[in-house]
């Protein structure tokens, strides 16, 4: 393995700019990639050249193997880093950059190939004597009776995996044999869509385990050695959110033993590069090995921060053929670390993903937290790639400690745009349980699942957002008055001002009537006159406004008629109603409309079906994920106005469902 | 330019006598402007509540864009007269998608919202000042027609807001009616006259004859909405332009409108530092004589009205009774001639009349200040020409082609209501404040003149002179001629567009100047300055 000059990064988001940056530290060139939506990329003008991968679907763009490839050529690249996600598991997509005379950074393709398959790395694992969960892989021709067979052989509660997945794609939980049918016909569909291979199989699943997994690094002499484990159990929807290291589940004989086996994992397959080998750990302190990652995992950050190395330009070092350097072999633990997954996504819909423009993306990075992100202020979240917006990790001595770094860092964060998880992740974060280091699987249900990600702002202060708002919206909207600024807002001779503005919010929708100028300043919310208002100042940014004796500066930024507003205990978001809804009518009654935009991936009602209240009638993939649009009442499919495979906006309307009037069920 | 230094004591007996007799006098205005606000009374307003509609002042808040100002004008029009006070109709300037109109209301919880001759004088006043400003109208049209009692002084005059309407029109002013309900017979022709009309279904009734008259007429048997219904209109006849599903959208329409003018104002923009009064305009409530024979130097006045208490004093020596001078307000240049001991004398006046000559050389607006008891008489100043130095001041006043804009801050009397710019000599905008006096003479002056008269008359014919009845006859003419000269008494004859409170002179002078710009800004030219 020869020294490599022009790096081509086969990825997006914040991994590409972190790859970008450890290879710009290395004074590598850099190649970075780019589909239709992420055209405007900040890595687009960070790379020193970027090559267009037309088309918007990961199967066309990022998963595209004959394009990376192509665009390896067309750039002069002689090298290819995957980062995680899209092809950085794909076997073919390494064989093809090494038949191309790329550099693929990564294992070997084989070994990618032997731990793509969760069944074939589980017998190499068993065989090199680490301990497996026994599991069941679900074959074409395995239907029921056969299938129920095999689930009652595992036995219940049972996790339904795809075979070639990962990242809570294609996965199901299943906690009775009734319920084993549908959820494998779920997962297939999911694990084909996301990973081009249906297959799935079934494994014993650990109540609320610890979900613990140990880094290694081989070189191509032959050494693997661990840099030891990360936590990564904080999960929603099988997506990790909250990952730290070390493990507060794990002591010094546990890590011992964990980080031996993983390196005997690596030893076995003859690991070369960054891998991750993850592990179940039940409450009893017994783990089992789960499956390889052949590449660097989005929580490699904390991994980094404890240790003091920079994994990504480890990886590019050992792919040029070096041996593992000195502070890899001998690294130590030292302090804590703990990142933040932030999403776009509303939490308490149900963890639905959003997307849109982001107007404001500050998130402090000073202290002992670094920031991860693929967006900067103007970028639009696309539905058509996962929304993570970034990743924000903090270190300190102690766990405490990197805690409230953490804490501080999300709480003043300015992210103006899609809902985020910002609220659950501080929310976990402050949590006993998470101080207690209480941090199985079940964690995110525990703590009432979306509930969690309630808005941590009490009504009084919800109160002072809405009427911070409604003030910088009369600010604005009366500078592009023609009077000269120095008339007072809202001034009148006879009478008061009474304009009412109504925003809505999270919690619903209020009405703020702000009445007279300067030091005569009324406001009202919802009719209810405020004590002592006064207003100090407006600027663009901030509103410093005082209620009931305390002042505050709440900032607010407006874009169009959204209003975001922030204050040190919290941010809200407001839609400001229109003064003057345009006079239309309505969506009929009893529409089902997308809650996501997506693919229609089956129709499972025809025009005159009956149907019961909670039955299925739509499954929409959206986000690599698969919604079902459930029956709100019983009813008669009256109109159906999507078919298999249609592509769904946000709202619009997929069938209507006629209610049964009352009495007709009986007759 | 200098920034006016102020001896006022906030401590002394004047300043405190001063301020209380504003404060209850502003209180006493408040109350007036309470009935103003309840409109027709609770009754009327809920019944109108319950039908459905907006009360007018509601269809203004809507119509005006959030946070806009609005200055209302002759809000106690009718005054002391048998009419409700505030004359059934709103009217006033303010900012609607941008543009400075005018809006004109109608309020339906008073009589149906019916007009009698000061509802259209009010309305009249309104309109005058969109054309002189060149402020577009809007027209929120719900009335009953006219005042049939009162008829006799109605309906000859009536006929000029049809007139003005189409001839603000022709000078390229729009005018825009949003019809809420009735406008039958000649308010027909309100929504006929504008260069739009909205209509509001299910309640704009647009007709010259109703079910009833066409009965009468034709025999024909016709309902509202065939007569003058929003969609009849929008589809059949075409008087309507749009068609209004409720009031909100109506106003949403107009609103459209408005943002579709392409509207430009002429005059120039601010283009001065207009920073706040160094000198809290809170203290003119006790610099205001509430005794006007109490003069006060108007110097202290600018000083809490214009930028930064700014003042460039024109001729300081000379004619020391008018002070004239150049300064800046919320921005625009502006010229102010303003009384500082009542009387103008010869001097004073042909400082005016060049001070007023110069304003037209440099384009910029005049502000006049009144405190006057008129000019000057007695022999010496007859002989020396009083008349025509006064002449030159009144003619200068009359022809100046900048927009002038008067504020009554204490006494007008006699010529100097008119060398100063009062209601006959065309101000864009006039206001008083509640302290504030006109007659054409003091009450004591005109009922000892009366009594002058009455006793040369009496010793002429030989009679002997009653002192009693004289006596009596003075305190009675007295008494009549402070009731006339009250404040509210004037604003309700609509001689004036408004009482203000004067710590808000600045804001309303501000809403008024930016208001005249909307027209060109142009002096009278042809001569030199006449130095006088």
């Amino acid at each position: 393995m020869a020294p490599f000059h022009r790096l081509l990064i086969a990825n997006r988001g914040e991994i590409a700019r972190r790859i970008l940056r450890a290879a710009q530290a290395m004074d590598l060139q850099t190649v970075a990639v780019f589909s239709d939506p992420d055209r405007d990329a900040p890595v687009v003008a960070e790379a020193d050249c970027s090559v267009h991968l037309p088309g918007a679907t990961p199967r066309d763009t990022y998963l595209n193997v004959d394009a990376l490839v192509g665009a390896a050529r067309a750039s002069g690249a002689d090298s290819v880093h995957p980062g995680y996600g899209f092809v950085s598991e794909s076997a073919p997509f390494a064989r093809a950059c090494q038949a191309a005379g790329l550099v693929f950074v990564g294992p070997e393709p084989a070994v990618i190939e032997a731990m793509g398959s969760k069944v074939e790395a589980k017998r190499v694992m068993a065989a090199a004597g680490v301990p497996v969960l026994d599991g069941v892989t679900v074959t074409s021709d395995l239907a029921d009776p056969k299938l129920a067979a095999a689930g009652d052989r595992v036995g219940y509660p049972l996790l339904v995996k795809a075979v070639y997945g990962g990242g809570g794609r294609g996965m199901r939980i299943v906690r009775s044999g009734a319920d084993l049918g549908p959820a494998v016909g779920a997962a297939q569909r999911e694990a084909a869509a996301a990973f081009g291979d249906g297959t799935v199989f079934l494994e014993r699943f650990i109540e609320s385990p610890h979900h613990v997994e140990v880094q290694i690094v081989g070189d191509t002499q032959g050494s693997v050695v661990h840099l030891f484990e990360r936590e990564c159990s904080i999960q929603r929807r099988h997506q990790k959110v909250i990952e730290e290291a070390p493990s507060p589940a794990v002591g010094p004989e546990l890590r011992a033993a964990l980080c031996a086996a993983a390196v005997s994992a690596g030893a076995a397959i003859g690991y070369t590069n960054a891998g991750t080998v993850e592990f179940v750990l039940d409450s009893e302190q017994q783990f089992w090995f789960l499956e390889v990652n052949t590449r660097l995992q989005v929580e490699h950050r904390v991994t980094e921060l404890v240790t003091g190395l920079d994994l990504v330009q480890l990886q590019l070092q050992l792919a040029q053929g070096q041996a593992l350097p000195p502070e890899a072999r001998d690294a130590r633990l030292h302090g804590h670390a703990i990142e933040a997954r932030l999403y776009a996504e509303d939490v308490p819909a149900g963890f639905v993903p959003a997307g849109g423009p982001i107007h404001r993306l500050v998130i402090p990075s000073d202290d002992g937290v670094l920031v991860d992100a693929g967006y900067v202020d103007g970028s639009t979240v696309s539905t058509d790639y996962d929304a993570m917006l970034a990743k924000v990790v903090a270190w300190a001595p102690t766990r405490a400690d990197a805690t409230r770094r953490l804490i501080g860092a999300l709480t003043r964060a300015e992210l103006d745009g899609p809902p985020t998880n910002r609220d659950l992740l501080v929310r976990a974060l402050s949590s006993d349980d998470f101080d207690a280091g209480d941090t199985d699987t079940g964690f995110v249900e525990r703590h009432g699942g979306g509930a969690l990600g309630r808005s941590p702002l009490d009504d009084d202060e919800v109160q002072v957002h809405a009427v911070a708002a409604t003030l910088a919206v009369r600010e604005r909207d009366g500078a592009g008055s023609p009077l000269p600024r120095g008339i007072p807002l809202g001034w009148r001779n006879v009478g008061r001002a009474d304009q009412p503005v109504e925003l809505v919010g999270d919690r619903g929708t209020v009405r703020v009537v702000c009445s007279g100028a300067r030091d005569r300043l009324g406001v009202s919310t919802d009719g209810v006159q405020l004590a002592g208002v006064r207003l100090w100042s407006v600027t663009s940014e901030h509103v410093d406004v005082e209620v009931a004796g305390v002042r505050r500066t709440v900032r607010v930024h407006l874009v169009a008629d959204d209003a975001y507003v922030q204050s040190p205990r919290g941010a809200s978001r407001w839609r400001v109603s229109a003064r003057f809804p345009l006079p239309s009518v309505g969506a009929m009654a009893g529409s089902l409309r997308a809650p996501l935009p997506g693919r229609v991936v089956e129709v499972m009602v025809h025009p005159g079906d009956r149907i019961r209240e909670g039955q299925p009638l739509v499954a929409l993939e959206a986000m690599k994920m698969e919604h079902t649009i459930q029956a709100p009442y019983d009813g008669t499919v009256a109109e159906l106005h999507v078919a298999n495979d249609s592509q769904v906006q946000l709202g619009q309307v997929l069938l209507i469902v006629e209610p049964d009037r009352k009495g007709d069920a009986d007759g | 330019m200098p920034v006016v230094t102020s001896s006022v004591d906030v401590s002394s007996d004047l300043y405190r006598d001063n301020r209380a007799g504003l404060l209850a006098l502003l209180e006493e205005h408040d109350e007036q402007l309470a009935l103003v606000l309840a409109g027709g009374g609770e009754r009327y307003v809920e019944r109108h509540r319950a039908r459905g509609r907006l009360p007018v002042r509601e269809r203004i808040e809507a119509l005006l864009d959030r946070g806009a100002p609005f200055l209302e004008l002759s809000p106690l029009a009718g005054w002391g007269s048998s009419f409700h006070i505030g004359a059934s109709i709103v009217t006033g300037v303010g900012v609607v998608s941008g543009v400075e109109c005018v809006i004109i209301g109608h309020d339906p919880t008073v009589k149906g919202g019916s007009m009698n001759p000061v509802t259209l004088r009010k309305n009249l006043r309104a309109l005058e000042i969109a054309r002189v400003n060149r402020l577009p109208v809007v027209n929120l049209v719900e009335s009953g027609g006219a005042d049939l009692p009162t008829q006799g002084d109605l309906f000859v005059p009536a006929g000029q807001i049809f007139h003005d309407l189409t001839q603000l029109s022709a000078l390229g002013i729009p005018t825009i009616a949003l019809v809420f309900g009735n406008s039958t017979a000649g308010g027909a022709y309100v929504p006929a006259m504008c260069d739009y009309a909205v209509l509001v279904a299910e309640q704009a009734k647009v007709f010259l004859g109703g079910p009833p008259l066409v009965k009468m007429a034709t025999g024909e048997d016709a309902d509202d909405e065939e007569l003058g219904g929003a969609a009849m209109h929008s589809q059949v006849s075409g008087l309507a332009d749009y068609f209004a599903v409720d009031e909100l959208d109506a106003i949403r329409i107009g609103r459209q409108i408005v943002a579709d003018l392409n509207w430009r104002k002429l005059g120039p923009g601010p283009s001065r530092a207009a920073d706040e009064p160094v000198h809290d305009p809170g203290e003119l409530l006790g610099i205001a004589s509430v005794d006007l024979r109490a003069p006060f130097d108007p110097r202290e006045v600018i000083a809490r009205v214009v930028d930064g208490s700014r003042f460039d004093e024109y001729k300081p020596s000379y004619g020391t009774s008018l002070v004239t001078g150049w300064a800046s307000l919320h921005g625009y240049p502006v010229g102010i001639l303003a009384n500082a001991r009542g009387v103008l004398f010869m001097d004073e006046s042909k400082k005016a009349t060049e001070f007023i000559l110069l304003a037209n050389q440099s384009q910029t607006p005049l502000i006049f200040l009144q405190n006057t008891t008129g000019y000057m008489v007695g022999r010496h100043y007859e002989q020396s020409g009083m008349v025509k130095d006064g002449a030159k001041m009144i003619n200068a006043v009359t022809n100046s082609g900048v927009p002038h804009l008067t504020v009554i801050m204490g006494s007008s009397y006699g010529a100097g209501n008119y060398g100063m710019c009062g209601r006959a000599y065309g101000p864009r905008f006039l206001f008083s404040w509640p302290n504030s006096k006109l007659a054409v003479m003091g009450p004591q002056q005109l009922a000892g003149v009366l009594s002058i008269v009455a006793r040369q008359a009496a010793d002429a014919a030989g009679r002997i002179f009653d002192e009693a009845a004289d006596a009596e006859q003075r305190a009675a003419v007295e008494a009549q001629i402070e009731r006339e000269s009250h404040a509210f008494f004037n604003t309700g004859k609509l001689y004036d567009d408004g009482v203000i409170d004067p710590r808000e002179t600045r804001t309303v002078l501000g809403i008024a100047l930016s208001a005249v710009h909307s027209n060109v800004v142009e002096g009278t030219r042809g001569f030199g300055v006449f130095r006088m």
